[in-house]
């Protein structure tokens, strides 16, 4: 039976997922305003299709802890430290800021002091999901707006803690905390600070021998599961103690962001964070609990219109302050006006402790909800309307950030041969991304301050990732012959666009490139032998420039000798009688360069005839 | 087929305005009236391939030499085009008549302007001074050197003078051979090279 509704429960939210997600990005709404919509549809005031919504909104969590994973993945520790003002500083400006805006206005309406001290710290964090969420849809998480949400948010995550440990005492409040919880606080302090030392010690320490030696076993779906296992290890540790799962997920992916193994982390991760992340927002749309709303709807409104315009007007301040150009400012301000998930914390956690009344405790879970609706209608919105005002003049220096995240080119294979290409590219100033899957040779080679990322160019999404789609070129230089033809195929299928120069190991080789319809191939043995000839014809006498011409013809002589036997690569026969012709020719030619060349040599030199005409 | 062919060689076409104009409007009437060979392009690693440019010439009637004046001369890869395709014995010398009635016509381009080109001036002679060796080039190959077409000061034109000049370059091409001045022009005089001026043909 619970197998049954297993099955049913993953029919329902897939089916409904893959049927808004789609419509509400046809509308130009966002794939975040189709999951809401979705999680209201078939939610209890929808169709009522599932029901437990609180306990599907603690399992889709997860998503939020592997999202920030992911976010630290992209921030390497230097880059943290220098965010450790806008983290602290600016962070608990927001924070203390808009909560104290909030209880004010709470106190002056003359609400309870309590009451507005609860609402005021949960309606004053922010939904890191949709915050992020909206950043990386955007492609915005390396701008100084997506930045700074990040900060404040990464703030807000340490907050929550001490928030949430405060409502018990708020409901106790008057009688002083006996020495007895004071100890047992120590004790729980020193166990969080242990743990968050231990995360960052063993990340340093061991994650990367750890990483390599599952690397070694080339088995791509334990690699994956690793990846699984290492975030919920961090998160499960950070629960244990009392701390934020995600700011664990987030400190173990900030301590991996130079590993070599980034890429692959993180294309193995997305999926499950896509989906979970997915299955999170339906599950803050289904629990919008329309009967309060409908019940007092003035009510709802004037708290979110109350708490969104107090906070944006911190937000305001700030952006200012933090000179945040311009045109990001709207989607600065947006992102972290809304309410967020941890407010649900929050509210409920206050309603079990009996600071708050459970309709009041709806009523501003609600508020939230709704917030959380209202911000991508919202930033739709300020994108039509708003931005493009503020972006005159400023567009170029949007592109430019933009540009970093895809090279034009991309070099699969950074062993001997792809290491030369390399060298000629970053010498001329191009970037590229480069992959290699031997985990060893990736080590050596980052040593000498290579940056090549480990990765399988032959799984397609690995090659998306390194920028397939937005490419020019890809140099296809790994030596194994059969991973190369699978890249070409993989490459040539999924990415028309992307020219393709490849490394042949030999003939073969060549011959099944070739087919696949690649056009610029080097046999990797034929020039170095060509110029080993080229020193052998000087050697034995030949001047320097006709050692050249000669190597040069016997080269484009062969290229084309090449071409002509290719259609007869299967016939023996035929390929010894266009290999005996073509040998033929080539005496021939030979034997007309070097009459050509003697009669110069004769007449002592290059002048033009007309010209030695008068010397005689 | 088309019977005018031209030559063109720049080395560093992505730094030229007026040449790369002139080549752009040339490609574009159309490989039927006119083929534009780009010299840097086919051939950067100076190994020209002599049987395929002779086929190509014997099948033009008129042949254009477009490239930018440096040194006071053509570029290195226009030179070698020359020593290697202009063979003796197929372009000049006994039976070299490959090329014999045929029309060569000069575009080049200066850097320095027009008034450059004085005896008061840096460039010391008058533009014409540099031009006997093309004609008599042209001349020892039977074919009639046809008053150049130049652009000077290519470097400081107006990008309308640029276009203007292109306009006129293929107004010219499409009107070949129904130009006023060749109705005038004789054929060159010969310039037979005897057999013994070469030590072994």
């Amino acid at each position: 039976m619970e197998h049954a509704n297993w099955l049913t429960g993953s029919l329902v939210y897939l089916a409904a997922a893959v049927l808004a997600v789609p419509i509400a990005r046809v509308l130009g709404l966002g794939s975040i305003i189709g999951y809401l919509a979705a999680g209201i549809v078939i939610g209890p005031f929808g169709l009522a299709l599932v029901g437990d919504t609180q306990d599907i909104l603690h399992f889709a969590e997860f998503g939020v802890v592997l999202m920030l994973f992911l976010v630290g993945l992209e921030l390497e520790p230097r880059r943290l430290w220098a965010l450790r003002r806008p983290i602290f500083g600016w962070g608990s400006v927001q924070l203390i800021g808009s909560a104290a805006l909030i209880f004010g206005l709470g106190v002056l309406a003359g609400i309870g002091w309590k009451l507005a001290l609860v609402a005021a710290l949960g309606l004053a964090l922010s939904s890191t999901a949709i915050g992020l969420g909206a950043l990386a849809e955007r492609n915005l998480m390396p701008t100084t707006s997506g930045q700074s949400v990040l900060s404040v948010a990464l703030l807000q995550d340490v907050a929550a803690i001490p928030i949430l440990a405060l409502l018990p005492l708020l409901a106790t409040v008057g009688v002083a905390s006996d020495v007895e919880s004071g100890a047992s606080g120590w004790w729980s302090a020193a166990k969080a600070i242990a743990v968050v030392a231990a995360i960052v010690l063993g990340g340093r320490l061991l994650l990367r021998p750890a990483l390599r030696w599952i690397a070694r076993s080339r088995t791509p779906e334990i690699f994956t599961a690793a990846s699984l296992l290492l975030v919920v290890a961090t998160a499960a540790l950070m629960q244990a103690v009392g701390l934020s799962m995600a700011l664990g997920a987030f400190l173990a992916g900030v301590l991996l962001a130079e590993s070599e193994y980034r890429r692959e982390l993180e294309t193995d991760l997305e999926p499950f964070k896509g989906l979970l992340l997915g299955l999170f927002f339906i599950a803050v749309g289904m629990s919008i609990d329309f009967a309060v709303v409908l019940q007092r709807p003035g009510v709802v409104v004037i708290v979110v219109v109350a708490f969104l315009l107090l906070k944006a007007l911190v937000l305001w301040g700030m952006a200012r302050a933090m000179a945040i150009p311009r045109p990001e400012r709207p989607v600065f301000i947006l992102l972290l006006a809304q309410g967020g998930e941890f407010g649900f914390v929050v509210f409920q956690g206050a309603a079990q402790a009996g600071v708050i009344d459970a309709p009041v405790s709806s009523l501003l879970m609600a508020a939230v909800a709704v917030s959380m609706l209202l911000t991508p209608l919202l930033l739709v919105l300020a994108d039509r309307h708003w931005i493009p005002r503020l972006a005159v003049g400023a567009s170029a220096q949007m592109k430019e950030i933009e540009e970093p995240q895809n090279a034009p080119i991309i070099i699969a294979g950074f062993g001997r041969y792809g290491q030369i290409v390399a060298r000629l590219l970053f010498a001329n100033g191009f970037r590229a991304t480069v992959l290699d899957h031997d985990a060893e040779q990736v080590e050596v080679v980052r040593r000498f301050g290579w940056p090549v990322f480990y990765g399988d160019a032959t799984r397609l999404d690995l090659l998306r990732t390194a920028g397939a789609a937005n490419a020019r070129v890809l140099v296809l230089a790994i030596d194994d012959m059969a991973q190369s033809i699978e890249v070409a195929k993989l490459a040539s299928e999924h990415f028309p666009h992307l020219k393709i120069v490849a490394r042949a190991r030999n003939v073969r080789h060549y011959y099944e490139l070739r087919d696949l319809g690649i056009e610029l191939i080097e046999r990797e043995t034929l020039d170095a032998a060509v110029m080993t000839g080229r020193s052998v014809l000087e050697l034995v006498g030949m001047r320097p420039h006709q050692a050249r011409t000669l190597a040069l013809r016997f080269r484009q002589h062969t290229v084309a000798q090449l071409e002509l036997m290719r259609p007869h690569s299967q016939d023996e026969a035929k390929l010894i009688a266009i290999a005996k012709q073509g040998r033929q020719q080539l005496e021939e030619l030979f034997a007309q360069e070097r009459e050509q060349a003697g009669r110069r040599g004769q007449r002592g030199g290059w002048e033009s005839q007309a010209g030695s005409e008068a010397d005689r | 087929m088309a019977d005018v062919l031209i030559i063109a060689a720049h080395p560093h076409l992505e730094h030229s305005r007026a040449n790369r104009a002139l080549m752009q409007t040339a490609a574009q009437l159309g490989r039927q009236h006119v083929e534009v060979r780009d010299l840097y392009a086919l051939y950067p690693d100076y190994l020209i391939d002599v049987a395929a440019e002779q086929a190509l010439l014997a099948q033009a009637q008129l042949i254009v030499w477009q490239h930018p004046i440096q040194w006071y001369s053509m570029p290195a890869l226009m030179k070698l085009w020359v020593d290697d395709v202009l063979g003796f014995g197929w372009a000049y010398g006994p039976h070299g008549t490959a090329l014999k009635g045929k029309d060569l016509w000069l575009v080049a381009t200066t850097g320095g302007p027009a008034d450059s080109y004085r005896p008061d001036r840096y460039n010391r002679y008058f533009f014409d001074a540099f031009l006997p060796p093309y004609e008599q080039t042209a001349v020892l190959c039977g074919m009639r050197f046809v008053p150049p077409f130049l652009l000077h000061g290519a470097h400081r034109v107006s990008t309308d003078d640029v276009e203007a000049h292109a306009k006129v370059y293929a107004s010219r091409l499409l009107s070949y051979p129904h130009w006023p001045e060749l109705a005038s022009m004789e054929p060159p005089e010969e310039c037979a090279v005897p057999a013994d001026a070469r030590p072994e043909s």
